[in-house]
């Protein structure tokens, strides 16, 4: 029997998510109450409130929103409910375009200018793009695309795109070194209001268009000729889950660098406890995800009060444990 | 109203499938297809489907290619049952049936009521809310058989409804067997065409109005049970020595070896 509801957790999870958020904005370096979030504070109290903490608390909103929804939806085109977004190539491809970014244009990222993080953000998502590009290609024949191959593929890419990587990490000089390692954590410090507005837009694209294949995902999780009897045009459904979750992850990579996890261990709880119907599956998980990485990262910046962590190490850190937790009574239960 | 094979060859890496087969479904009769293993019995299935394109010959669904069909329109007409299923996530006995309701648009209220007449039909009401991935193989399969039994539940305006099943009875007990084939027949008599690759030949003698006997590749024999059913014909095909007695009560061909 399943614990919840899919409607009922939604509910929850729409109160649960602005609360946090709004949590979170009183939370940090610098402690600020309740009260300021509503009532007139200090110009200083102000900036750090909007300038700083809003904007990271609405792209934490989006990143979470778009890797766990982007991870349910591979899950069920995969029929693997271990597969996460970035077995399409789409990560370790961002990650080799992020590091050449880093070691080529080394010079304009020390001085912390705006031209450079964009260039690692630019980088990142063409290297992202290109890789699923390139695992799309390898496993679509004539007969379509074959969801094995992508797999394969996908793992022969990442083995490509580690080998690179290592060359530009032998190559780079300490401070380039470090940049990447800081980049390959995952981390939301950077958001800005212009970041927020595109990880915005491509959070609420791909969350309008992924409603239209739930019944598609559905179907195919049958397996795909059966999806096909049902009048599923299976071919046109995963080239455009592909596509937009490309376009996601590769968005999310190129400004928040590699927040691990989310997009695979979210959408797998949310199914333990609502069901695997994409239709409520999708929107779940995107809620999940957004609330899980407030919390991250929320608690990366108090827990080493006045310095702070990389997100995308708490969003681990915290939920493993939950997963195991879910897998052991799981477990009792069977 | 039919489905037509025409003069279908298929030939897929190197091996001649099928070669010049032809063979017409009629909406409200049902045809049985026997055959040892690999004698092209799926193969046809999977083409008659447009699951694949045959290398040779046309296909056509209600007098109209099948391809020129949109998919959604071929689902509402054409349902199949395939001999396995790869489902391995927890959906529950009425959610995978609620699926066979995707390619309609009758609104919850309706679906829901569907899904629940058709689990009933199957004997399978009590599994409603289970989890598919903890049933018996059994189960399952009913469960599967529901699910394209709510595809065609209501008649469709766009012509003759067709249901296509893959040894649908491997995996039952007796009373599930008999089941399947009542409501088969029941189907039939609504005018849905059905067609069944079955491999116990007294089942398919007992239901089937068209029987048809391939062999590597080829249609060796068709027509009723009574006129195909021969001795020598199993002899032939399945290589195997049998006496052809009558069934005492239906005086249909009982294969006995």
């Amino acid at each position: 029997m399943r614990r919840f509801s899919a409607s009922g957790l939604i509910w929850v999870l729409t109160i649960v998510l602005p609360v946090v958020s709004l949590l979170s904005m009183t939370v940090g370096t610098v402690s600020i109450s309740a009260g300021d979030l509503f009532g007139a504070a200090s110009n200083q109290v102000n900036t750090i409130l909007f300038d700083i903490r809003l904007p990271r608390i609405l792209l934490a909103i989006c990143v979470g929103a778009v890797l766990s929804s982007t991870g349910a939806v591979m899950q069920g085109l995969f029929r693997n409910s271990l597969a996460d977004p970035s077995l399409i190539g789409v990560s370790s491809g961002a990650s080799v375009g992020a590091s050449l970014m880093i070691v080529a244009a080394g010079g304009l990222i020390k001085t912390g200018a705006l031209l450079g993080l964009s260039l690692v953000a630019v980088g990142a998502f063409i290297g992202g793009f290109v890789a699923t590009l390139l695992v799309y290609r390898l496993a679509t024949s004539d007969i379509g695309t074959s969801v094995t191959t992508m797999l394969l593929a996908g793992i022969a890419i990442a083995a490509i795109a580690g080998a690179l990587n290592s060359l530009l990490t032998y190559f780079s000089d300490n401070d380039m070194l470090r940049q990447i390692s800081l980049w390959q954590m995952g981390n939301l410090s950077g958001a800005s209001w212009t970041k927020v507005a595109i990880m915005a837009a491509v959070a609420l694209l791909l969350l309008s268009l992924f409603p239209r294949d739930s019944h598609g995902l559905n179907a195919l999780l049958l397996g795909e000729s059966e999806a096909r009897h049902l009048g599923v045009d299976v071919q046109a459904v995963k080239r455009r889950l592909i596509l937009l979750t490309a376009l996601g992850v590769g968005v999310c990579v190129a400004l928040a660098g590699l927040v691990g996890f989310v997009g695979l261990i979210i959408p797998h709880i949310v199914r333990l406890a609502i069901g695997p119907d994409h239709r409520w599956l999708i929107p779940a998980s995107a809620l999940a995800g957004a609330t899980l990485l407030v919390i991250a990262d929320s608690l990366a910046r108090i827990v080493v009060v006045p310095a702070e962590l990389p997100t995308g190490i708490l969003t681990a850190l915290l939920g493993a444990p939950f997963f195991v937790a879910l897998l052991l009574q799981q477990r009792k239960q069977v | 109203m039919t489905i037509l094979a025409d003069n279908i060859s298929l030939h897929l890496s190197g091996f001649d499938l099928l070669r010049n087969v032809s063979i017409e479904v009629e909406a409200g009769k049902v045809t049985a297809i026997v055959g040892p293993n690999g004698a092209g019995k799926s193969s046809l299935l999977k083409v008659i489907t447009g699951e694949i394109e045959p290398t040779k010959g046309t296909v056509s669904l209600n007098q109209q290619p099948l391809n020129k069909w949109r998919p959604e329109q071929k689902a509402q007409m054409l349902a199949v049952l395939p001999q396995h299923s790869i489902l391995n996530f927890p959906f529950t006995a009425n959610e995978v049936v609620g699926l066979g309701r995707i390619p309609h648009q009758t609104g919850s209220i309706k679906d829901a009521q569907i899904v629940a007449e058709a689990l009933e039909l199957v004997d399978a009401s009590y599994l409603q809310k289970r989890f598919y991935t903890q049933m018996s193989g059994g189960e399952k399969q009913r469960v599967q058989l529901a699910r394209v039994l709510a595809q065609i539940w209501q008649l469709c305006e766009l012509g003759e409804q067709f249901l296509l099943l893959d040894e649908p009875t491997s995996a039952f007990d007796l009373s599930h067997q008999k089941l399947t084939l009542d409501i088969v027949r029941s189907l039939a008599d609504r005018g849905v065409g059905v067609v069944m690759v079955i491999h116990d030949l007294n089942l398919a003698s007992r239901c089937a109005d068209n029987l048809v006997v391939f062999n590597g590749g080829i249609i060796e024999a068709m027509g009723s049970p009574e006129a195909v059913l021969t001795e020598q014909l199993i002899d032939k095909v399945f290589e195997v020595e049998s006496i052809i007695a009558s069934h005492p009560v239906s005086k249909k061909p009982l294969v006995i070896t």
